[in-house]
């Protein structure tokens, strides 16, 4: 117990968490709490990865995943039900299969991974090295990671930039955030699957019965 | 010194791990919603000060910035729930009377 790392111990802490977390996600029929939960989820991440030294990962991961993402799926929500409906144990058998496979092969994958740091892995042998050698005289910057990411691959960061917004906007377009928002129903098969809360949806309802 | 307060530190992380775990118990399994809502609320600000304890243990001070970027946020989140909530919408702005005649439950 002594010669465990407090640090180590906290992370332990918040992985267990995690898989409650994500078990509940998956357990769970309400949408109201399974939106909010995943808000937990990612809190618990960022704070992970904030003790794996990974700080840029954990700023996207609180300002996408605490603030943006809760609330694009409370927009997702309002086009359909409040409740879910539990599926059949035969059609989840599939992608079972395919998720213990994917799983094993990640497993198996491991092994094969560099160590944590490791001078001659991929990702610091070759280009990185440059990197890091370069940013020191070219780019007077102290973070090797930011002029990477601004300077030396700037026009990917340009297309990435582009890509992102346009999928923002084809997400609020899609959600009709345009100013339709609560107008349009999804009715599959002429049914209202809303909810009876519109009034029109009431009286189409009533028309046809 | 140095190591007493670093053991306050991580203490105080622990407790206030074990205070995340009941927020998500009742989070899990409260009746209401807005239950739900005030453990969400409840475990953002213990995030926020598990982030701050976090980053003393580790002797890094971007732990804070992070633990200032949520207080910012936290309460987006369920402003957004309370008003669909609300309204069931998202886009009725929030000026009092606005809207809760036709949208009201």
């Amino acid at each position: 117990m002594s010669n465990i790392p407090p640090t180590l111990m906290l992370d332990m802490g918040l992985m267990a968490m995690l898989l409650v977390v994500a078990f509940a996600v998956v357990r769970l029929r309400s949408l109201f709490a399974i939106v909010m939960l995943q808000g937990v989820y990612s809190l618990l991440s960022a704070a992970w990865f904030v003790s794996l030294d990974a700080v840029d990962v954990a700023f996207t991961e609180a300002a996408v995943g605490a603030g943006i993402s809760t609330v694009l799926m409370l927009g997702a929500m309002l086009l359909t039900e409040r409740e879910a409906k539990p599926v059949a144990m035969q059609k989840q058998l599939g992608s079972l299969f395919i998720v213990t496979i994917t799983g094993l092969a990640l497993f198996y994958a491991i092994g094969d991974m560099p160590a944590f740091g490791d001078a001659h892995s991929a990702a610091n042998a070759y280009v990185g090295s440059d990197y890091i050698a370069a940013t020191k005289n070219n780019i007077i910057l102290p973070n090797v990671v930011t002029a990477v990411l601004a300077s030396f691959r700037g026009y990917d960061t340009f297309g990435e930039v582009v890509v992102i917004y346009m999928a923002g906007l084809g997400i609020l377009l899609l959600l009709g955030l345009n100013g339709n928002a609560g107008k349009w129903r999804a009715q599959p098969n002429g049914q209202d699957v809303a909810g009876n809360r519109n009034s029109n949806a009431d009286s189409e309802a009533g028309d046809k019965s | 010194m140095e190591t007493s307060l670093y053991y306050l530190n991580v203490g105080s992380a622990m407790f206030l791990l074990i205070g995340m775990a009941l927020l998500l118990g009742r989070l899990l399994s409260g009746p209401t919603l807005y239950d739900r809502v005030l453990a969400v609320n409840s475990f953002g600000t213990k995030t926020v000060l598990f982030l701050a304890v976090f980053s003393l243990i580790i002797g890094r001070q971007d732990g804070i910035d992070i633990a200032i970027l949520y207080a910012l946020m936290n309460f987006i989140a369920t402003i957004a729930v309370l008003k669909f909530f609300r309204y069931s919408s998202l886009d009725i702005s929030m000026e009092r009377g606005s809207g809760s005649e036709e949208k009201a439950p």
